[in-house]
């Protein structure tokens, strides 16, 4: 089996979705593939002006905590979002975005950054990827 | 044979793994690269990832909380 890692990005929480990214830049920096499997609500993030819209997954408090959260991660020197992205094209991480999903929210591969996907596809794709995987994870 | 400087002072994880990722994708066989930071975990798991992908780690130095990891491609 490869050296590879596996993500469903299903949850759009923008701390999950730091999880996510910091976990799969890793992979690459540890010599590993990578592949992101964008679905649900991780796909929204991806939506053009997205990607640090999300919500925290607790304590969010209409916006009040994830103003908090960002002000300690500015203050640790936490990487942005978009840099994390960057890097991970940059490494050669592959981002499949799930077209069902763009079926049901009404999402136009136009309305999507299509500088950081690779790739449209279903179920298949993801399983694809995932039985080539020593790691496979579910955000 | 080049040497190739990475300053990760001050930024913490992921980005001094990504960084060295990085310049020694960029390298040629046979450079060296030598990546400076203060991230403590990093200082541990630079050399995990350098024994992953079958490099050779040159050597770590500290000086106070700054470390310097070299590692030859």
């Amino acid at each position: 089996m490869a050296d590879k890692l596996t993500i469903v990005v299903h949850s759009g929480d923008m701390d999950k979705i730091y999880s996510a990214m910091i976990i799969a830049t890793g992979a690459l920096a540890m010599g590993m593939e990578a592949s992101l499997f964008f679905t649900f609500w991780g796909l929204m993030r991806l939506k053009k002006g997205g990607l640090e819209k999300g919500p925290l997954s607790k304590m969010h408090m209409l916006g009040l905590g994830k103003w908090m959260v960002g002000r300690r991660m500015k203050k640790a020197n936490v990487a942005s979002l978009d840099r994390l992205f960057k890097d991970f094209k940059e490494l050669g991480g592959k981002i499949i975005a799930c077209d069902m999903t763009m079926d049901i929210m009404g999402i136009k591969p136009d309305d999507l950054r299509q500088d950081l996907i690779t790739d449209c596809g279903a179920v298949g794709s993801f399983l694809q990827e995932a039985r080539e995987s020593k790691v496979t994870l579910f955000i | 044979m080049a040497t190739i400087k990475v300053n990760c002072v001050g930024e913490t994880c992921p980005i001094p793994l990504v960084e060295t990722r990085k310049a020694l994708r960029n390298a040629q066989k046979g450079d060296v690269v030598e990546v400076t930071g203060t991230h403590p975990a990093s200082k541990k798991e630079i050399p995990m990832a350098v024994k992953a992908m079958g490099l050779e780690l040159l050597g770590i130095e500290d000086e106070g909380e700054k470390w310097t990891i070299k590692i030859r491609k």
